[in-house]
């Protein structure tokens, strides 16, 4: 037996609605315990007491909603994370990407770009980036303001570089990027054949033919009827027998597409979309 | 109380009334000898999910649920992300993820900053826990050398649930337990062996 909803449960429901009604930001199925603790975050941070009090601020200030939207997106990334992940898409996606004359990639989710970065320089090594056009998409502007200026953080390089290693890379990492603006800036060529985009997986539509989806550690934060939703627009964007990688603890066993994908990578959950 | 004096009729006695749902266990250094000693308590037929949270390098492949399946009556697993949760399963955390549980008694991973230096957190889930489960949850806490799963046992605790923290003089580091103790006030303060007494009784009184 379920327990009654809690008044903090009430006022939850109340602050998405309120978000989607005035913003069109669609939080309404996110997982509840993560969003729980992410709201409660920002009212530490903001100096509410209540989530009402949150709610009221949120409705009649945009900069409030702003700040709060930057907790209710989750923007803890890193480069060539799981580096098997990234091994597991040279050695068995590459030579199905390199039988296409054009390619296209969907990184969904991508926040402040660690991830698209990662993929392009994998494309680059692979021959492909010259002939691949990524959609790097995410909800939260101030991320994709972050990754479209792809600067990284100085002090990350070196555990991305062992990341990198692991992840098969063939160059020596520090050729990609130069210390530069307190940071790591990365090679603008690496960036050339991305277009960064605002999109919602909640309320959006398919924009795009594509052959290859990454969208890792995104939908942890949706429910089941959310994340149905989405498969269901990868499915549709995906071509022929084309291919989707998730994060290393995901599964869709549990959603109505778990038979419309195969796994190609099992334990490095990359997925291919099984012939109509 | 007295640890060692604690009798099976006092173990019934502390938990009479209740209708125990589920069960959570956390713990950091030591814990994983601590498990040992204490999961091979439950009966084969255990009519009661479990929660397991131990404290594991982030980046390492946890063999914990594998470890225990050849060891236990009862299926172990790692829990998975919008699982329905089994009665009678004995789930682990893996590496890397915070796990919660969610009002519809499913599974949730996160990728939200570590607490306390930890991922997966033992309040993070104790503290989803008893907001599913309520006065329904039992939460038990055994060795650690640093503070997290003491806010979670006084979530637990606020929300209706039954708390039992090993017996600080008994953990192999009593870090967690005082820590614990201090914050929670604990129904039961506990020897291993006891707790380990404790669990098959957690589902006849269900």
């Amino acid at each position: 037996m379920s327990k009654p909803p809690s008044d903090i449960d009430i006022e939850l429901r109340m602050l998405v609605e309120a978000v989607y009604l005035k913003y069109n930001y669609d939080f309404r199925d996110y997982t509840g315990a993560s969003q729980k603790r992410r709201v409660l975050a920002a009212m530490r941070v903001m100096e509410c007491d209540t989530v009402s009090s949150l709610q009221a601020r949120v409705m009649h200030d945009p900069a409030a909603f702003a700040q709060l939207l930057q907790f209710l997106t989750i923007p803890v990334t890193e480069m060539f994370r799981d580096p098997e992940y990234y091994l597991a898409l040279r050695r068995q996606v590459v030579p199905f990407l390199q039988t296409y004359p054009s390619l296209k990639v969907w990184v969904a989710g991508c926040s402040t770009g660690e991830e698209v970065v990662s993929m392009a320089i994998l494309l680059h090594e692979e021959g492909l980036l010259e002939r691949s056009l990524i959609y790097a998409t995410d909800i939260n502007p101030e991320s994709l303001e972050s990754a479209r200026r792809g600067v990284m953080p100085l002090e990350r390089m070196r555990a991305y570089t062992e990341n990198y290693q692991k992840a098969g890379g063939k160059r020596a990492f520090s050729d990609y990027y130069t210390a530069a603006y307190g940071g790591a800036r990365f090679d603008r060529m690496l960036v050339e054949n991305v277009t960064f985009a605002d999109h919602s997986l909640a309320t959006d539509s398919v924009f795009a033919e594509t052959h290859f989806i990454s969208c890792r550690n995104v939908m942890i934060y949706f429910n089941r009827r959310l994340q149905n939703r989405v498969l269901g627009l990868f499915h549709e964007s995906l071509v022929h027998r084309g291919f989707l990688g998730l994060g290393s603890k995901e599964s869709i066993d549990f959603s109505s597409y778990a038979s419309r994908f195969e796994p190609l990578a099992k334990r490095e959950r990359v997925f291919r979309k099984v012939g109509a | 109380m007295s640890a060692g004096a604690v009798h099976d009729g006092v173990l019934r006695a502390a938990l009479h009334g209740r209708r125990v749902q589920a069960v959570v266990i956390g713990g950091s250094a030591g814990s994983v000898d601590a498990l040992i000693q204490l999961l091979p308590a439950l009966p084969e037929g255990f009519g009661l999910p479990v929660f397991c949270i131990l404290h594991m390098p982030q980046d390492r492949d946890s063999r914990l649920a594998e470890l225990f399946n050849e060891r236990l009556p009862l299926p172990v697993r790692e829990a998975v992300d919008k699982e329905a949760i089994t009665a009678g399963t004995v789930y682990f955390a893996g590496p890397g993820y915070h796990l919660s549980v969610e009002r519809d008694f499913t599974f949730s991973l996160s990728c939200e900053p570590p607490v306390h230096y930890a991922r997966p957190a033992i309040d993070l889930l104790m503290e989803s826990s008893a907001q599913a489960y309520g006065e329904g949850l039992v939460g038990i806490l055994l060795t650690g050398a640093n503070h997290d799963g003491a806010e979670g046992m006084a979530h637990i605790r606020a929300s209706g649930g039954f708390t039992v923290v090993q017996d600080p003089m008994d953990a192999q580091v009593a870090t967690m337990p005082l820590e614990a103790i201090r914050r929670c006030n604990p129904h039961l303060v506990l020897p291993l062996a006891r707790i380990r007494a404790l669990l098959p009784l957690l589902e006849t009184l269900s």
